[in-house]
């Protein structure tokens, strides 16, 4: 019971549940009625009642998601999002849902019925174990186990196997072409988010996500750049998001690998990919912008639910802007520009913290300053010598001459 | 550097992100309670005496409004204005329409003849789910009697009834677009505007109608 | 290891083809090894349709040909029908019909490059920009002639009716703003590094096969070759504006998108030549009749519609109807090269090619 009843939102609701001796400096109320003996009855209605909870919230935060992006695109398109259900059109994602829910149930024949039916629920069960690890405030968080860090990383890689599942079990040639393909972006984009993730492990000293918050004087995005830009753009390949959107995109010819799913199944996955990009968020807060810390004039939840919009906004922001790219272009964006890129972060990192091992002040700054020339230098030399080559063509920027008279 | 180009595409989004919207919400559009002041043009107090169940219901967001397009006044809307006192029964609109949509079927007339014989107008059908509105009629008929419509509303559930049949060109309320007719235009006429109705056909027509002392000078001092 | 071909119809629903347009494509894994093109799903018979109309008739059938710019498809009938009954149009007909036709040229351009941009996968953002620029322009034309696309503006011997009192100040006030919002549209997207890797070095088109498969408009300029009807066979009053042509230099997707976005620019520079040079008078003579009866002959004039080159081949008995009339349609042209273009590139090239051809089935099929 050690690690959990360190949660202080845990404690709270177990030690008003049961009357352990050693919760009596918890207890606000006094509405404690199970006796010590039985205490496991009480952990089992605190955990069943926190899960409800969390579930519920990452629920309801979908459909947040599913309106937010909606208007918030709109707004960069000089245009309104939806706004005819509902004021300001919130019942849109419930219009969303039951549109879903009604639509026919259609099963290819020959697809393998045991696969085909659980693709997409493991598309959307293993995120929601997410948000119970990650700290919300300064005390509050569900447990804080102590390899978070690789916790997340390997939550947020099971999606791989559900689009191989889905793709597989359709039965469909170009279903399964269309998922290798996206199962082989997303597994090499893996690899950067994994290298990024251990620079920051390296600065905070330990893999448990609190540990990684606390000790993070400087948000990790000023301190080390490179890693930033590597963990965002390889989070933005993980969630099948703009530019790199292959799976979704009816343009690319080759259907993806939702193609025979409809209605509540789609749903699922539609579901899933959303809960997806709001775990990921909280991941890149926690890692990189140092999490909860902020000025103690505003609670500290409040700073992580704005920083965590923020960076939701920023994943809207890159759909609506960029266009997409080719899967090989895709391939060899991951395998020629964000490995090395990865591997120079943690290798300048590595070297600083074994010179510095207890940075402060004046060696933080330096170290700041450090990864920034390092930072400059690597996309300088990336776009010289590696982009003429990296997308199959050699890109120059090129303008127009005109006729002579 | 590589990522420049990216990085300014990112920073247009944001420009537009903090500019105007450019949509017109056609019907309706829900406002607050300061956009409906503005609409009304009323202070709070007269809003709140005037219409109660609206001004709270302005105060979460859901008083509406009505918003239209900007329309030009010579607009080829999906509607007919036809001045019946003008109409010869000549049929050279239902002669130069492209796709025959217009039906006329008269008998000769019991009118006065003040300017040429004309017919009695029975049948004068106008087929608006055929009709391409290119305003061919509008351009042939000789006695301006004819003029396209500013309207565009006219969706209908069956396809009968986007037949205008005559009794509906008779009694419509009138509000002809300026096209094909200059001397609308001279006069500053702008179909949309409040109190747009035409009622009398001199007011737009080609020709003045005599004065007085004209007709007087025509048919009493030229005897 | 061996590997089959795979032959597979792109329908005529979809949403990345410009209008009905259905395509037989055999890949190779993702390489694209043969596109045979089967069009003739918007055949509507306008040239035999137009063998039963008047000469006035026949205007309100060429501007549903190419849809997205009916003023230039005016502008060829008209000219055709001019040469052939002998009539001198008045100035400020052809003046008007000039500022028309550029004007025409922007909106058509900007609906080119926003498609295209969006079959690249732009998710309609570029697309919106560019749409909210031709939609002042189509509320220009409302005020000029009552519709917005499928304008009837243009009448033998010059334009139906002078513009309103107050076309002139909104013009002017189009033609302020435009080239901030083209600043903005140009840093979006040219040079933008996913566009630049997405288009450059696809689909090459050489000089000369360019040539010899007789396209035209700003694909032939984009290949490099100087060829715009407008300085080479000046119509209207063409040869008293000066404006330069945008060529590209190596004829691949990337040029075609940068030609057509420099000959925006070149537009506004023409309308507003235009305006410095236009004189108040009436816009049609008098002399022109009702029905116009154009003696036995033919006629053909083409021009430089923002598709390529456009020209109505008319031929007359001396009735007030055509006795034939035949359209060589731009899109049809250019559309013969888009095999050839793109065997050898990927899947994905296969969509943005056909974007960046700019091609309007209306105009396709007739």
């Amino acid at each position: 019971m050690g690690p959990v009843r360190e949660s202080f939102i845990f404690e709270f609701l177990y030690c008003h549940l049961s009357l352990e001796a050693s919760c009596s400096s918890v207890r606000v109320l006094n509405i404690a009625f199970i006796p010590e003996n039985l205490s496991w009855i009480s952990f089992i209605l605190t955990a069943f009642f926190w899960i409800f909870v969390f579930i519920n919230a990452a629920l309801v935060g979908v459909l947040a998601l599913i309106w937010g992006e909606r208007r918030l695109i709109g707004k960069f398109q000089a245009r309104l999002g939806p706004n005819r259900w509902g004021p300001l059109g919130l019942f849109t994602p419930v219009a969303d849902a039951i549109k879903v829910m009604f639509k026919e149930d259609i099963e290819p024949t020959l697809s393998d019925k045991l696969i085909y039916v659980l693709a997409p629920i493991l598309m959307v069960v293993p995120v929601f174990m997410i948000f119970p690890v990650i700290p919300y405030g300064a005390k509050t968080f569900l447990t804080n186990i102590s390899v978070g860090v690789v916790f997340v990383l390997a939550i947020t890689s099971i999606n791989s196997l559900s689009v191989l599942m889905a793709g597989w079990a359709s039965g469909n040639r170009f279903a399964i072409i269309g998922g290798i393909r996206a199962v082989a972006m997303l597994l090499s984009y893996e690899i950067p988010m994994g290298i990024s993730a251990a620079g920051v492990v390296i600065v905070a000293g330990s893999l448990s996500l609190s540990e990684v918050v606390n000790n993070q004087v400087i948000p990790n995005a000023i301190f080390q750049p490179l890693g930033f830009i590597t963990f965002l753009v390889a989070s933005t390949a993980e969630l099948n998001r703009s530019p790199f959107d292959i799976t979704e995109a009816e343009s690319e010819l080759v259907a993806g690998y939702m193609t025979d799913y409809s209605s509540m199944k789609f749903g699922l996955f539609y579901l899933g990919e959303f809960m997806a990009t709001i775990a990921s968020s909280a991941i890149i807060v926690t890692f990189y912008f140092s999490g909860w810390r902020g000025p103690t004039f505003i609670p500290s939840e409040i700073w992580f639910l704005a920083k965590w919009i923020g960076v939701i906004a920023i994943f809207i922001w890159f759909r609506a802007t960029f266009p997409r790219l080719r899967i090989d272009q895709i391939m060899s964006l991951a395998w020629k520009g964000l490995f090395e890129l990865s591997l120079i972060n943690i290798l300048v990192l590595a070297l600083m913290i074994a010179i510095w091992p207890d940075p402060s002040g004046m060696q933080l700054l330096l170290m700041t300053l450090i990864n920034w020339v390092v930072f400059f230098l690597s996309i300088y030399i990336f776009g010289k010598i590696l982009s003429p080559n990296l997308t199959g063509n050699k890109i120059k920027k090129r303008s127009v001459i005109y006729g002579l008279d | 550097m590589f990522g420049i180009g990216l990085l300014k595409g990112l920073f247009t989004t944001l420009k537009n992100l903090l500019g105007p919207v450019f949509t017109v919400q056609y019907p309706n559009k829900k406002v607050g309670l300061i956009g409906a002041l503005k609409f009304h043009k009323k202070t709070p107090f007269q809003f709140l005496k005037s219409q109660p169940t609206e001004f709270f219901k302005s105060l979460v967001g859901f008083h509406e409004v009505p918003e239209y397009p900007s329309q030009a006044s010579r607009f080829r809307g999906q509607d007919f204005n036809w001045f019946e006192d003008r109409c010869t029964g000549c049929a050279s609109c239902a002669k130069y329409c492209p796709l025959g949509i217009i039906k006329i079927e008269t008998t000769p007339s019991s009118r006065d003849k003040k300017e040429g014989s004309s017919y009695d107008i029975d049948v004068f059908d106008i087929d608006i789910g055929r009709c391409m509105f290119c305003g061919l009629c509008v351009e042939a008929c000789p006695f301006d009697a004819l003029h396209m419509g500013s309207g565009f509303e006219r969706a209908n559930e069956k396809r009968k009834g986007l037949v205008i049949p005559v009794d509906e060109l008779r009694k419509a309320v009138k509000t002809p677009s300026t096209w094909f007719r200059p001397q609308m235009e001279d006069k500053n006429y702008k179909p949309r505007e409040k109190e747009a109705e035409i009622k009398d056909w001199h007011d737009i027509g080609r020709h003045e109608q005599p004065s007085d002392e004209e007709l007087t000078e025509r048919w009493v001092n030229e005897r | 290891m061996s590997t089959e071909l795979v032959t597979m119809n792109i329908g005529p629903i979809h949403p990345s083809t410009h209008g009905v347009f259905r395509m037989r494509v055999t890949f190779d894994g993702e390489t694209i090894i043969d596109a045979e093109p089967i069009i003739g799903y918007l055949h509507r018979g306008s040239e035999k349709l137009a063998e039963e109309r008047t000469y006035t008739q026949v205007v309100t059938l060429t501007d549903r040909m190419d849809y997205t710019a009916s003023m230039t498809n005016n502008q060829a009938y008209i000219l055709s029908v001019e040469k052939l009954s002998g009539i001198t149009p008045s100035e400020r007909g052809v003046w008007l019909r000039m500022i028309a036709a550029e004007l025409q040229r922007i909106a058509a351009h900007s609906v080119a490059i926003g498609f295209l941009i969006n079959d690249l996968g732009a998710w309609h953002t570029p697309l919106l920009y560019l749409l909210r620029e031709r939609e002042k322009i189509l509320e220009l034309f409302e005020m000029m002639c009552g519709a917005r696309i499928t304008n009837s503006y243009l009448r033998p011997g010059g334009v139906f009716m002078d513009a309103p009192d107050e076309f002139w100040p909104s013009l002017n006030k189009f033609l302020d703003e435009m080239p901030n919002r083209l600043d903005d549209i140009e840093n979006l997207l040219t040079d933008n590094e996913i566009i630049l890797a997405r288009t450059q070095n696809v689909a090459t088109l050489k000089k000369d096969d360019a040539i010899n498969a007789s396209v035209t408009g700003p694909m032939l300029r984009a290949s490099g070759v100087d060829w715009d009807l407008r300085h080479r066979n000046p119509y209207d009053y063409y040869e008293k504006i000066s404006f330069r042509r945008p060529l590209g230099t190596v004829g691949d997707n990337n040029d075609r998108y940068l030609v057509r976005l420099h000959e925006i620019r070149e537009s506004l520079k023409i309308v507003e030549q235009c305006l410095d040079l236009i004189e108040p008078g009436p816009v049609k003579p008098e002399e022109v009749p009702f029905l116009v009866r154009p003696p036995e002959g033919e006629s053909y004039v083409p021009i430089e519609a923002p598709k390529g080159e456009l020209g109505f081949y008319l031929v007359s008995d001396g009735g007030i109807a055509p006795f034939r009339c035949h359209v060589r349609a731009p899109s049809l042209i250019n559309l013969t090269l888009l095999r050839d273009m793109v065997i050898g590139y990927k899947i994905a090239d296969l969509f943005v090619t056909f974007g960046s051809i700019d091609v309007n089935m209306g105009e396709v099929d007739r």
